[in-house]
């Protein structure tokens, strides 16, 4: 099938199977970023935004993109920046592997909420698991973040 | 795992009705569920381009469309207004942001899954269901019918004066519940839906504030399952009705 999108603020067109799920196409267009992880929408490490929101790449048919807009993190590279030596900082990034979901899934909570609590942040932190780290250094990264921007 | 030969935009219901009469055929919701299935789907269809993707508020009623979001209902300051935040309650711990912006209120009302919090909530205020050829149906109605080939195209939600509690018991946080449990006051009865017993949500009833928890607690069939035995699952209705009782102010 035809579609048509925009991905990463650049207008694309693609032909894909109707089962390609949007992690394999987003890959194959070089968006090594997005990562498969659980494969079961349990762990946010495929985290993309469509139109603004974020999303399991992982369960979202790549013909569902049609007409949309989509971003992964190497197209918000500079907005994610802000606060990725924050959580750095902290250790919070141990293995990395479930980094760019946590960044993806951060970039949408401080678009929607600029100043979260500690509670919001974990709210809405909650789809993003981490093997190795205890969440903690990823709180106290965002948090170290916030009040930096309040200084 | 499942593969699909055909994915389709139906530009009608009644294209998206005639694509469904064929058993190889699937409507699909936010897909999270069916993906994890295993099969081969001849055609995918998809109702994302019909406008059911919004919840619509008038002074008597909420008019939820089936491809709505979890997170649409977990965000609409009106249906949380009405519910006293239960709505909100009973989704935001399903999985994560990310999940309840793809997962489907017409998916999880069409499933009647045995582990929905979402048929729960509903299940407990003045609901209804409007199918495709089936016209509009009261929720609980629904809740008990068999899986046919209809199309659901929205929740609709009465505004009838209530109040309302919602409360779940996991295991941990954006597990699937162990049980799941909505009181309301309406019309001057108790109704409590329970859900994740681990079977489909039921609805029961009482005018009677006063032994209402252990009425309900005797007559809601539970099973066991990896998340807790039949007598825990038993045991939590007969606290969770309470609690919500207590909050309620009928006891």
């Amino acid at each position: 099938m035809e579609i048509k999108l925009k991905l990463n603020g650049k207008n694309i067109a693609a032909s894909v199977e109707a089962d390609t799920v949007l992690l394999d196409f987003l890959r194959e267009k070089g968006c090594l970023s997005v990562k498969r992880g659980c494969d079961t929408s349990n762990c946010g490490l495929c985290t993309v935004l469509m139109d603004g929101k974020p999303i399991l790449s992982c369960s979202t048919l790549a013909v569902r993109a049609d007409g949309h807009e989509i971003h992964t993190l190497e197209g918000l590279q500079e907005e994610a920046s802000d606060f990725v030596g924050f959580i750095a900082d902290q250790g919070a990034d141990q293995c990395g592997f479930c980094n760019p979901g946590f960044v993806m899934n951060t970039i949408a909570l401080l678009r929607e909420n600029p100043d979260p609590t500690d509670d919001e942040i974990r709210a809405f932190l909650a789809g993003n698991l981490c093997r190795c780290s205890g969440y903690d250094g990823q709180l106290r990264g965002i948090r170290n973040y916030l009040n930096s921007r309040k200084a | 795992m499942i593969t699909i030969q055909k994915y389709v935009r139906a530009q009608s219901l009644e294209e998206a009705w005639q694509l469904n009469q064929n058993k190889r055929n699937r409507i699909l919701g936010g897909m999270l569920w069916l993906r994890l299935g295993k099969g081969s789907i001849n055609t995918a269809i998809d109702l994302c381009d019909l406008g059911l993707n919004t919840i619509e508020e008038t002074e008597e009623q909420f008019s939820i469309g089936s491809m709505a979001t979890l997170r649409d209902i977990e965000l609409h300051e009106g249906l949380n207004t009405y519910t006293g935040g239960a709505a909100a309650n009973a989704v935001k711990d399903i999985v994560g942001v990310q999940f309840r912006n793809m997962a489907t209120v017409g998916g999880s009302i069409w499933g009647r899954f045995g582990f929905s919090d979402v048929l729960t909530v509903f299940l407990a205020l003045d609901c209804y269901v409007e199918l495709y050829k089936g016209g509009i149906i009261p929720l609980e109605q629904f809740a008990a019918m068999k899986k046919d080939n209809d199309i659901l195209v929205r929740l609709i939600v009465k505004k009838t004066p209530c109040k309302v509690v919602y409360s779940s018991m996991r295991n941990q946080r954006t597990d699937f519940p162990v049980i799941a449990c909505a009181v309301a006051q309406m019309n001057g009865e108790y109704r409590a839906s329970i859900g994740a017993r681990p079977a489909r949500a039921m609805l029961l009833r009482s005018a009677q504030a006063e032994g209402f928890a252990a009425y309900v607690a005797a007559n809601v069939p539970t099973e066991g399952n990896i998340r807790g035995s039949a007598a825990y699952r038993t045991h939590l209705t007969r606290v969770l009705v309470e609690r919500a009782m207590n909050e309620l102010g009928g006891m």
